[in-house]
């Protein structure tokens, strides 16, 4: 089998183990929902995942293990994850070769062609990364403060980096390596003087936004799956939507669309995870390698090349994507082969990133973070409207995990889980959020998928009974995501006199977390002069009643020297029947006054119960603007947003 | 050579070009006029008085003479339905050969089904295989619940029992429900009703268990029709006991089966916890769903009196609240 045969068989797996996986990410009992398959295995794959978080958790999550496997295969091989694993390149690849058909060798080659754009991903990866380093830094800063030995550690080892990296071309001679040197230290020692962490979290956590793997992920959970769920009614009856889903899958469209202008347009000159392969593949041990055999220099190799690499030499190393397609199209192999040793026709290894570009870009990075926190919507002006799923860790830390790739909201079986949209900073777009209003129904009161789902830990895997707070959780009580507040302003029985509990009704936790208080209200009028009482029936006088508008067994009859009202069963237009005759033995006179009055149970929150689930919020008839809406008030995760008094019931 | 130095040169080709151009710009102006015409409406759109009122859903009731409760104490749901259809004549008088008999269960609710909320899947598949034995050519379970549909139906243990007893399970979709109007009706106007699972649909039975429900005072047979409405339904809880009696109006079942082997006495109609309920060990089931209620209240340690629904359904013709006048058949198992 020729070693494109091959890659081309690994692509198509690989690919369709990913729609699969996405696929599969439901819950239920068909053979094609989530039995036990690891759905986020090509996240858990992604070094860039792995590295991303290490930087902003300082810890390497478990699960990422995976990651160690694609670095060692990069070292070793090359980019074959580029190649043979990743979906998203597949998908490149196969629109770049449609958009290529019937084209002239000529043009064919033209379009695979190194171009200087290519830089443009590895300045990309540097900006998320240093974004997502800006915590680390500090800390290292901070520990030369407080220790001269870590001081002096510090300065060495970032001073012979940076010389390796670059001021060796900068310092020409010894005085201006001295004043370089005390450049570097003043500022080391200065930020450490001066900057306070406390303030102000250094870090985020943006790579989700281009890396390909959670990107495909969104685009496949959020866009194109749900697209097909409409379609095909059988498998998903209530349908799936995602605010916002649009811009998700326009992106996508977008990204593949560009195969058109420039072949593999996002592997070549976007994608951060290939730039991150590139540089960990810079050495590697087998490669696209020339011979020496004889060459006719025929450029066939460059024809089909997926990297731009130019492989008839000197081969570009790190843009290399082991697509292997000039081993077949050399006519006499003999030339070009995939082997352990370097290139007789030449290798470039650098990656075209210059020495400016390179501090700018660092620089620009380190200052994203926290000039995105100047919003201050981690600290005092926390939105109310994200309410996070349950198991999330606090924000902050939640914002150092969360990759943006929608398998918490794929596996949600309510589709209640949506991706925050820009009305919270530019952050927070796409991470999770609960929407009471779009989904089947409020977050399950028995479901933990999504943190069973989530691959870095941002919402943890609860049991259900920590989630319940029932056994060894007891004490602690459930994980409460937000509280449930009545608009009062908006509530039936508190504003219009009308009769509805459906949020007490609802209510999943028992006892209930919304209780009613029934009060007795005069009915608009409903005050009318009495007639006469004939066993149950009250006769009134003066007035046309509708008939059987009293008779809903919500409206009760007071009369003057009644204590208590009666239950009107039947009206008129101008008699009452009640459920019952008057007890009094001195019927009240004629022309005294006969109130109607309606029955209504109003609800309250008990914030000690409430969970903040919004099932009541989803169910309540108020169609517009809900009459009870769950805020992230009072949330297990961050202790400054409860609002109870600690130790009280 | 364009058109244009042809016109220009030869008298002939010109008139030639002229007519098919002609006749090009002819076919133009006549299909743009004709899909004018064709899509012409003078009507303006949102036509807000909708929906005469029709006959929604077909009288499943039984019309022929025997007795019309049954009610059958015992702990085994399953032994309890068979006596109680033993009692009111055997299944047979029911269901026959080749009917087609839609089972309404009540999964509202996405919980288990040891907290009761919901209507037991040993009890419906039970009443599946009760069908089947008599003959019946298909038996479809529905429900529109309030809870993820799908999650209901499997985490009640509803779907995989059903199925495994040889029912179809019907999970509500949008393009089930169509819009109706119930005649005498004051609620149910121009409202969607789940109405296309009911094609060829020849019998019909209830099963719901008795629970406590804050606002209607209990839920049981008639509230259990609530399943049936589609749209933002939560509206009619400004009515409940009118809704109930309209849905008492709108469906009339073959019969129905009130699972009172344990009752939701408190936190209902969700419960959470068996600390919620109490067993009472008694099954209904009866061709009059205002009987087997008014019997339900008092499972609930309430009084037909205490529900409203119950006379109002009464006085409608619909049943009666006096149960005992039906000499209700009683048995134990």
């Amino acid at each position: 089998m020729k070693i494109t045969t091959a890659r081309r068989l690994a692509q198509i797996f690989f690919l369709a183990l990913f729609v699969w996986l996405c696929l599969v990410a439901t819950v239920g009992p068909a053979w094609w929902q989530w039995r036990g398959w690891p759905i986020a295995w090509f996240l858990q794959l992604d070094p860039l995942v792995a590295l991303g978080t290490v930087l902003t958790t300082h810890s390497f999550h478990p699960s990422l293990v995976w990651a160690l496997v694609t670095i060692v295969l990069t070292i070793l091989f090359g980019r074959v994850f580029c190649g043979f694993v990743c979906p998203f390149g597949a998908i490149h690849q196969f629109v770049g070769w449609l958009s290529r058909l019937g084209l002239r060798t000529k043009d064919q080659m033209a379009g695979n062609s190194y171009r200087p754009a290519q830089a443009i991903k590895y300045y990309l990866l540097l900006a998320l990364l240093a974004a997502a380093a800006g915590n680390l830094l500090f800390s290292l800063v901070r520990a030369s403060r407080d220790s001269v030995w870590v001081a002096l550690a510090v300065l060495a080892v970032a001073v012979s980096a940076l010389f390796w990296l670059t001021l060796r071309k900068i310092i020409a001679g010894v005085r201006r390596a001295i004043v370089v040197g005390a450049l570097l230290m003043i500022v080391w020692f200065g930020a450490a003087a001066l900057l306070s962490a406390e303030r102000v979290t250094l870090a985020m956590l943006q790579i989700g936004w281009l890396d390909p793997i959670p990107l495909i992920y969104r685009s496949f959970n959020l866009a194109v799956l749900p697209a097909a769920d409409l379609a095909v009614e059988k498998w998903f009856p209530s349908g799936r939507f995602y605010s916002g889903a649009a811009l998700i899958g326009v992106l996508f469209a977008g990204l593949v669309l560009l195969n058109l202008v420039v072949p593999r347009f996002f592997c070549r000159i976007l994608c951060p995870l290939g730039a991150l392969l590139g540089v960990l593949g810079r050495g590697t041990l087998w490669g696209i390698s020339k011979t020496g055999a004889k060459c006719t220099e025929c450029a066939l190799c460059d024809v089909d090349c997926e990297g731009a690499c130019n492989p008839m030499g000197p081969i570009r190393v790190s843009e290399c994507l082991m697509c292997m397609n000039c081993l077949d199209n050399c006519p006499e192999s003999p030339p070009i082969g995939y082997l352990p040793r370097p290139s007789s026709g030449g290798e470039i290894t650098t990656h075209g990133v210059t020495r400016r570009g390179f501090v700018t870009t660092l620089a620009v990075g380190l200052a994203a973070a926290p000039l995105a926190r100047l919003d201050g919507f981690t600290k005092s002006d926390w939105p109310p409207g994200l309410v996070r799923p349950p198991g999330s860790v606090a924000e902050e830390e939640f914002l150092a995990r969360c990759l943006k790739c929608g398998e918490c909201m794929r596996v949600c079986p309510t589709n209640v889980l949506q991706p925050a949209g820009f009305a919270h900073g530019w952050e927070t777009v796409w991470t999770p959020a609960l929407n009471n209003r779009i989904g089947t129904s409020g977050c399950q009161l028995n479901c933990i998928a999504c943190g069973q789902a989530c691959p870095t830990a941002a919402i943890r895997p609860l049991t259900l009974e920590e989630k319940l707070g029932t056994g060894d959780y007891a004490a602690q009580g459930p994980v409460r995501v937000g509280l449930a507040y009545v608009d009062r302003g908006r509530c039936l029985p508190w504003a219009m006199e009308r009769p509805c509990i459906v949020c007490e009704e609802n209510c999943p936790v028992t006892p209930k977390a919304i209780y009613v208080s029934e009060v007795e209200s005069a009915v608009r009028d409903g005050t009318f002069s009495l007639a006469s009482i004939d066993g149950v029936v009250v006769r009134v006088s003066g007035a046309r009643l509708e008939p059987g508008r009293f008779a809903t067994g919500d409206y009760t009859c007071k009369l003057p020297n009644e204590t208590r009202s009666r239950r009107i069963v039947a009206n008129t237009a101008d008699t009452l029947t009640l459920d019952a005759a008057p007890a009094t033995e001195e019927p009240p006179p004629p022309g005294a006054t006969v109130e109607v009055r309606v029955r209504l149970q109003q609800p309250f929150v008990d914030p000690s119960r409430c969970n903040g689930c919004g099932i009541c919020e989803h169910e309540c008839p108020m169609n517009g603007l809900r009459a009870i809406r769950v805020t992230a008030d009072n949330e297990t995760r961050s202790t400054d947003r409860s609002i109870l008094l600690k130790g009280s019931r | 050579m364009t058109p244009s130095d042809n016109l220009s040169r030869d008298p002939a080709a010109s008139r030639r070009e002229f007519l098919r151009r002609g006749l090009q710009a002819g076919a133009a102006v006549a299909l743009t006029g004709g899909l004018a015409s064709w899509l012409w409406n003078r009507h303006p759109p949102g036509d807000f008085n909708r929906g005469a009122a029709s006959a929604l859903l077909p009288d499943f009731s039984d019309t022929s003479m025997g007795p019309t409760m049954a009610i059958v104490t015992g702990k085994n749901r399953a032994a309890m339905v068979r006596r109680a259809l033993e009692a009111l004549g055997g299944i047979g008088r029911f269901i026959r050969r080749g009917d087609r008999v839609m089972l309404k269960v009540n999964a509202a609710f996405a919980t288990p089904a040891i907290l009761s909320a919901t209507t037991h899947p040993e009890l419906a598949a039970e009443l599946v295989r009760l069908c089947l034995g008599a003959g019946a050519a298909s038996v479809l379970v529905t429900d529109n619940p309030i809870n993820d549909p799908e999650s209901c139906f499997n985490l009640t243990g509803i779907a995989p029992a059903v199925r495994a007893a040889g029912a179809d399970l019907v999970l509500p979709r949008a393009g089930q429900f169509a819009p109706g109007t119930l005649p005498g009706g004051r609620l149910i106007r121009d409202w969607p009703i789940l109405r296309e699972p009911f094609r060829g649909i020849t019998k019909l039975i209830g099963v719901a268990p008795v629970k406590q429900h804050n606002r209607a005072g209990a839920s049981m047979t008639m509230k259990n029709w609530y399943g049936l409405l589609g749209g933002r339904r939560n509206q009619f809880h400004q009515d409940i006991n009118g809704i109930i009696v309209e849905l008492a109006m709108l469906v009339r079942p073959t019969f129905v089966v009130l699972d009172g082997t344990t009752s939701m006495m408190a936190n209902g109609p969700t419960g959470g916890s068996i600390a919620d309920l109490k067993a009472t060990n008694t099954l209904v089931v009866s061709t009059d769903g205002v009987a087997a209620d008014a019997f339900g209240a008092t499972l609930l340690d309430k009084t037909s009196r205490d529900l409203p629904y119950i006379a109002r359904a009464a006085e409608r013709g619909l049943g009666t609240a006096d149960f005992e006048s039906l000499q209700p058949v009683r048995a134990a198992v």
